[in-house]
């Protein structure tokens, strides 16, 4: 099997849209505590490519948060400097920089004693933004991050499911449209489909933005999957490998990377081939509040015996039987959130759990705020994997 | 005794509005001593445990002997008695502060300052709206405690009830005796309540709805 160069392509600084993230420059930075005689990280030099999501991985104790953490100062270095934007970080106060930097951690760590809302408008309220301003940015980022701004707005943390606070906490590091984000095990509490389905919305909102975003993990997959490149640090910092996830599954550097990706390397590349990489497949689609018998005979045309029924902003809401639609005079709405989908960015690896348990032989796959493109199925993947053993 | 009550109705009434109000200005000022001194403590860890020594040291001295030892240095009087409330008063809010404070999670402490909010913005907007819960248990603990010292406190000269139920001690054996007595604890435990029941609806609008 050969690497598809699909991630090189899709790299935002090819892709539509402007970048609006900062490059960081790492030189030489160590950071010693007290009483140990070993550094928790030594002498570590990389840049950080502006627009790009760049993957913290090693084993725990390796130092890769702490040194996430002396990007925004949390932890400062002993020696060496870091630079943003060709900006060292020491010219403004921790403060000031802290505020120009996304910071999301593992849960979301949000404010329970603030609403939703208010926890999003903190940084922009530290930063002096106006009120209307404030409050038309939260909701924004409410719909960015798919939560309805009406429903979610006024609402406590407890209120909220575990995804949905994670999905809050994107939000609040982005409140202030910071160049750069720092994200530290962000998706580390939720179960594996949430997991899937927030790491998909990253993507699709980083497809939008194009931040630098730096992120901290300990799981080789959620590198693989989110990473433009991957940094694979051993104790102490030290750099394994600092590539593209194909280069790195391809070509590992050493028997510590191949240990680390472990075995499988080529089931992985599943992980490497998006669903954008295969043709989906039109369904019939209908509108909540059309005619039922209309759809019928629609869907009967096309020879479907399913339909994925779309909100007004082409969001799928639904994927019923024909059986189920007939119950109804007219098209109803359901539940989206309840809906399992896949991002157009989501890997063939992700999609395929999803198609398993979808009962439809396919997966609804979604673009930017969750417009409907089609459907995927195991034809289509299966096509695909035969063309790339072929090739 | 109905008939002493009513006699001596504006007197009773104006005793207790003097207790209620000597005992609320006492908390009060407790309350921000508490919270400051706490702040300090939990800024500095090695402060915690003397913290919370002393507090409950505090609370065994005898309340006629603190009077005793402040006579020195005040005069018999109001202000005597306002201090002597208010040391009692410090040591439950303290002890819920310091409690209240460190339960504050350091993952959100560190959030907090990982989005830029300084020491005093995360105090404000994060530490104590967060203990706030605890902070005001130990207010509502402090108020009732301190309805009774006060009582004590009259016997420095203090404005209140206590003055009836010194009366009726002093009395003992006479007519109006009892009355004097039973007037003096009734009115003291109505007011305890009234104002347990205020000190409930300040948390119910002080308190986040979402950390009730």
């Amino acid at each position: 099997m050969t690497s598809t160069n699909t991630v090189a392509d899709e790299t935002p600084a090819t892709a539509a849209g402007s970048v609006s993230g900062a490059e960081i420059r790492l030189d030489g930075v160590t950071k010693r505590y007290p009483g140990q005689r070993e550094p928790a990280v030594g002498e570590l030099s990389l840049t950080i490519p502006a627009g790009e999501i760049v993957m913290f991985v090693g084993p725990s104790g390796c130092g890769k948060t702490t040194s996430l953490k002396m990007i925004n100062r949390l932890i400062e270095p002993t020696s060496g400097s870091i630079t943003i934007d060709g900006e060292d970080i020491r010219k403004q106060s921790a403060d000031d920089l802290r505020r120009q930097i996304g910071y999301v951690i593992q849960g979301g760590s949000l404010f329970p004693h603030m609403t939703v809302g208010r926890n999003i408008a903190l940084v922009p309220r530290l930063l002096g933004w106006d009120r209307a301003e404030t409050r038309q940015r939260v909701d924004d980022l409410l719909d960015l991050v798919g939560l309805d701004p009406d429903a979610y707005r006024d609402r406590y943390p407890r209120e909220l499911s575990g995804g949905q606070q994670q999905r809050v906490g994107v939000a609040r590091g982005l409140a202030a449209d910071p160049p750069v984000i720092l994200m530290d095990e962000p998706f580390g509490a939720v179960d594996p489909i949430t997991r899937q389905r927030l790491q998909d919305e990253l993507l699709a909102i980083q497809r939008e933005l194009h931040k630098t975003i730096v992120c901290v993990t300990h799981d080789i997959d959620e590198a693989i999957k989110l990473g433009d490149r991957i940094l694979i640090l051993k104790e102490h910092a030290e750099i394994a490998q600092y590539d593209t996830p194909d280069a790195i599954l391809a070509a590992p550097a050493d028997e510590f990377v191949e240990d680390f990706v472990g075995s499988g390397a080529a089931l992985k590349q599943l992980s490497l081939s998006r669903v954008t990489d295969v043709e989906l497949s039109r369904r019939t689609t209908a509108r909540v509040g059309e005619l039922t018998s209309e759809v019928i005979l629609r869907a009967q045309e096309n020879g479907d015996n399913a339909v994925v029924i779309l909100d007004e902003r082409n969001r799928a809401v639904a994927w019923r039987f024909l059986r189920q639609l007939r119950r109804h005079e007219k098209v109803v709405g359901g539940d989206r959130e309840s809906l399992v989908t896949v991002d157009q960015r989501a890997t063939l690896n992700d999609a395929l759990d999803t198609m398993l348990v979808s009962g439809h032989g396919g997966a609804i796959v979604c673009g930017d705020r969750d417009r409907y493109l089609g459907v995927i199925d195991f034809h289509a993947v299966t096509d695909f994997i035969e063309q790339v053993g072929e090739a | 005794m109905w008939d002493f009550v009513r006699d001596r109705r504006a007197e009773i009434f104006y005793d207790a509005w003097q207790h209620t109000y000597l005992v609320v200005l006492a908390v009060v000022a407790a309350t921000v001593v508490a919270v400051a001194i706490a702040v300090i403590v939990t800024r500095i860890p090695r402060l915690a445990a003397p913290a919370n020594a002393l507090s409950a040291i505090g609370l065994t001295i005898p309340a006629l002997a603190l009077v005793g030892l402040l006579l020195p240095v005040l005069a018999l009087g109001s202000t005597l008695a306002f201090v002597a409330v208010a040391f009692y008063a410090v040591m439950p809010v303290l002890r819920n502060a310091v409690v209240g404070l460190q339960g504050v999670d350091a993952t959100l402490l560190e959030s907090a300052r990982g989005m830029g909010m300084g020491e005093l913005a995360t105090l404000a907007r994060i530490r104590i709206p967060l203990a706030w819960p605890v902070i005001l248990a130990g207010v509502r603990t402090s108020t009732q405690m301190s309805m009774g010292i006060a009582a004590i406190a009259s016997y420095a000269l203090g404005p209140g009830l206590g003055g009836f139920i010194f009366t009726g001690l002093a009395q003992n054996g006479g007519k109006n005796a009892m009355n004097y007595a039973l007037v003096g604890t009734i009115g003291i435990v109505v007011m305890a309540l009234i104002l347990d029941g205020l000190l409930l609806a300040l948390g119910r609008a002080t308190i986040s709805k979402g950390v009730r």
